[in-house]
């Protein structure tokens, strides 16, 4: 055994050695895997497993009996549905008497994608970034199509671009605003701890509470500020019979809520700004403006790109608040795709409902894969 | 709770201990739970709760009522019981949606309990909610807890101040509606509505729009439906008939509250109760809901009709409109063809057939106590409950309600336009065939909801609601649809 002793070394095992020592060598040795195991498995099972079984249903009609759940499968006919036929309106919107302005902007669009594509194998892009950058483009080309043939054309618009104007308008003015914010209370300003307390408490708050509390808020006949509908001469107009009203009023709410997250992340990157810095460029009389721009941004902008990305990808999952205020009307004019899948899995219509689920979820990777590679990566080396 | 809540609530208990008596001795279900699945209450899940804790002191059987949001009632039940979830033992839902449940053989059959039930009396429930809202293929598949039908209401003092008689057509309905919009009718110097329909997507809209289509698409009867041509299960909607419902329906809303696109039933009821309606579509419910403490200002003021009808209807050969005739309509009057629609079917008590056998004999016990005479006759006097009348001794004459509050020449009134469309020989069945569910609630629902949106145009609504319901008999079998159909219409 001393012998044995003396010769040992990690990752091996001695000839001789006593079955207990081997085990535990093993055990020492691939520890690693087994600390990392169960949580691994919780994943496999709560998270991977359902995601490729809901393949199972997205490729199937689903029928309910007795015995239980009845597959018949119809390879893509569940997302072919929603390119073609009556759920083509409801999904992608009326594109079929598109306008000349949308034409014209559609083209624009593409001839853009085409130029910038053309642009990026000149400049020795490799295989695998071309192939990214086609992607991206085919998404901003057909999204612009649909804008171009909907919006542009005077056509009502389906649940991709309603969920494309929450993520893109919705995110934009959360972080303007929540940037904004997080700058005036980074400023030694009176207050401010109080101002730090109060702008976080929205986002503590369920979106189903907030919901409701924005649809009582905004009843026009019954709410707390009926006396002021009145008072602007609004009394007998109702927002949430009016589709963009609506659409805004849904960005209302979910900003009440996630200006706050922006708040808090930005006012930390603001807080971390040397301070040396901002003083030395006063010194040299720069301007407040001119000491943002040059100074506090560069510094805070990987922050700042990389909270859009986060919000962004939790902005595409919206569901409560048009479910609350709305229900998705008037018409479907706020329903977003994720209340479009939940309505159809409500219907027990179950491979539609998967197959908007996908749908969402390529849309959701190619948008923000392509916001991180084009802008965030883009970004964080300009910084270096 | 006000007075009358505790009024009825001691009603009801002390006529349920009078009722359990007979169905049901004192712990023989001790340590069993119901679990029931409804809509949010206190309509509908109120009473079943009220009724419960006293049911739950006579036989030991404790009721537990869920209670989710309407839309996910049907779906909630279907994935629990198709799954082997088996969380529910009770569904209450509308008594067309069983046909689905029934299908997959989800449903346990009632008979047997029946033939051992002496204080249910079958009899004195009327024929249409026995044979049809109860029976499924000739076996008895749920217990009524309310029965439905859609009615016009009107102010009865406002139209008397203007000179108007009560609408007899959908015409006459938007007119009344437009000659009353905008006066006071409640006293409170702000101009009101001439009308009040709930018109919120996924709510109760379809149900509404339906009670308008059917005068203008069903003439030959109740067996004719007026969803579909029986023999093919080929839509019949994408026609000029149910063009001029969908036109008449939008046109409502000029005169109806600004928000009435995003109200649901609940907010119109808010909406007339205080006073603010000319007419308005409903299930029977105003009719009672008027006695209500916070209705003071519409107590009986609101009379109904018991259907408003068409003086032209659908040439199903054409697609066209033709005035109405004695041939082409033979029950129509005057003129008018009248089709009162059984909107919803009533709510009805359904019990999970793979539920163990110790349940489904107290979930049997404690459906047929809601539904004996001694507790529903007092339940569907009461405003809050949801409950309407199913019972022929509901039916037959003015005393419990009179007893209940309501003035003589009103209960006289409901209780006719009640009779009126419960004896119509063609009042129009509810759907009631495996989909029935996406049929309307989804398809009928999300297009109806976009037109009104002014998203589409009526004719791209009825050619998509065609398209969609050709779709769902296709998956669900067109053969097997023909069956259900006529099985739905007694054919």
């Amino acid at each position: 055994m001393a012998v044995a002793n003396e010769t040992y070394q990690p990752g091996t095992t001695p000839a001789g050695l006593a079955f207990r020592e081997s085990w535990a060598e093993w055990f020492d040795r691939h520890s690693r895997t087994f600390f990392i195991a169960p949580a691994v498995t919780l994943i496999l099972i709560f998270a991977i497993f359902p995601t490729f079984y809901s393949i199972v249903f997205a490729l199937s009609r689903v029928r309910f009996s007795a015995t239980g759940l009845r597959f018949r499968f119809v390879w893509f006919d569940n997302f072919l549905a929603q390119f073609s036929g009556n759920e083509q309106t409801h999904f992608l919107g009326r594109t079929t008497e598109i306008g000349i302005f949308g034409a014209i902007f559609a083209l624009a669009c593409l001839i853009a994608a085409l130029w910038w594509l053309y642009k990026s194998y000149r400049n020795g892009a490799t295989w695998v970034g071309m192939t990214g950058r086609v992607i991206s483009a085919a998404m901003f080309v057909f999204v612009a199509f649909l804008l171009g043939a909907t919006l542009l054309s005077g056509n009502p618009w389906g649940t991709l671009l309603t969920t494309l104007f929450y993520v893109i308008v919705g995110c934009t003015l959360q972080f303007i605003i929540g940037t904004a914010l997080a700058f005036l209370c980074s400023q030694p300003i009176a207050g401010k701890s109080f101002f730090r307390v109060l702008f976080f408490i929205p986002l503590m708050i369920t979106p189903l509470g907030v919901g409701y509390a924005f649809k009582m808020v905004l009843d026009i006949t019954k709410g707390p500020l009926q006396p002021l509908w009145d008072y602007v001469g609004l009394q007998n107009w109702a927002w949430s019979t009016d589709a963009w009203a609506a659409r805004w009023f849904v960005i209302l709410g979910d900003s009440w809520q996630w200006i706050p997250f922006i708040f808090i992340v930005m006012l930390a990157a603001l807080e971390t700004v040397p301070k040396d810095h901002v003083e030395a460029a006063q010194v040299d009389g720069a301007s407040s403006i001119q000491i943002f721009r040059e100074i506090t941004w560069p510094q805070i902008v990987p922050v700042a790109v990389t909270v859009i990305l986060i919000r962004m990808i939790e902005a595409f999952k919206i569901v409560d608040l048009p479910n609350i205020m709305t229900s998705g009307g008037p018409g479907i004019a706020t329903e977003s795709m994720t209340l479009h899948s939940y309505f159809l899995w409500r219907a027990n219509d179950m491979g539609s409902s998967a197959a908007v689920a996908y749908l969402l979820l390529i849309l959701t990777v190619v948008v923000c894969a392509s916001f991180f590679n084009y802008v965030v990566l883009g970004q964080l080396r300009k910084v270096k | 709770m006000t007075l009358r809540k505790t009024i009825a609530g001691a009603m009801m208990a002390s006529a349920a201990i009078c009722g359990l008596a007979a169905t049901s001795s004192a712990g023989e279900f001790d340590g069993v739970t119901i679990n029931i699945l409804t809509r949010p209450g206190p309509v509908i899940a109120q009473p079943l709760k009220e009724r419960g804790l006293v049911f739950e002191k006579e036989t030991g059987a404790k009721i537990v009522v869920n209670e989710v949001p309407f839309a996910e009632i049907f779906p909630k039940i279907q994935n629990d019981w198709t799954t082997g979830t088996n969380s529910i033992d009770v569904g209450v839902f509308a008594a067309g949606w069983g046909v689905e449940l029934d299908a997959a053989g989800l449903l346990e059959d009632m008979d047997p309990y029946i033939a051992k039930d002496s204080k249910l009396d079958t009899n004195d429930i009327a024929p249409y909610f026995r044979e049809f809202g109860q029976k499924i293929g000739g076996k008895t598949k749920m217990l009524m807890v309310d029965g439905d039908f859609q009615m016009v209401y009107y102010r009865k003092d406002v139209l008397e101040k203007a000179g108007l008689q009560p609408p007899k057509t959908w015409q006459d309905y938007v007119d009344v509606a437009s000659k009353i919009h905008g006066q006071d009718m409640n006293g409170d110097g702000e101009a009101d509505y001439g009308s009040c329909i709930f018109k919120k997507r996924n709510a109760q809209s379809y149900f509404a729009i339906q009670t308008i289509a059917s005068s203008f698409v069903q003439t030959q009867g109740t067996a004719q439906g007026f969803h579909f041509d029986n023999a093919t299960m080929k839509p019949i909607v994408n026609n000029e008939a149910w063009k001029k419902a969908f036109e008449l329906y939008k046109e409502t809303g000029k005169y109806g509250p600004p928000e009435e696109l995003n109200m649901d039933i609940g907010d119109t009821r808010a909406v007339f109760k205080a006073g603010r309606c000319g007419v308005l579509i409903e299930w029977g419910d105003p009719g009672t809901l008027q006695l209500d403490k916070d209705a003071e200002k519409v107590k009986g003021l609101i009379y109904a009709v018991s259907a408003v009808g068409s003086t032209e209807v659908l040439d199903r050969a054409t697609g066209k409109l033709v005035p109405v005739t004695k041939e082409n309509a033979p029950n129509s009057v005057d003129g008018v063809n009248y089709a009162p629609f059984a909107a919803f079917g009533g709510w009805a008590g359904a019990i999970n057939a793979k539920a163990d056998e110790k349940k489904k004999a107290a979930a049997y016990a404690f459906l047929s106590h809601m539904n004996q005479a001694a507790q529903s006759n007092v339940d569907v006097t009461q405003g809050y409950t949801g409950y309407n009348p199913y019972r022929l001794s509901q039916l037959a004459s003015t005393e419990l309600w009179v007893k209940a509050g309501m003035p003589e020449d009103l209960a006289k009134n409901y209780l006719g336009a009640i009779n009126g469309a419960l004896n119509n020989p063609n009042m129009a069945s509810d759907m009631k065939i495996p989909g029935a569910q996406q049929y309307t609630g989804v398809v009928l629902d999300t297009e109806l909801a976009r037109y009104l949106a002014g998203e589409i145009t009526v004719d791209e609504a009825l050619k998509n609601i065609e398209d969609g319901w050709e779709k769902i008999t296709e998956d669900f079998g067109r053969d097997e649809q023909i069956k259900a159909q006529a099985l739905a219409l007694g054919l």
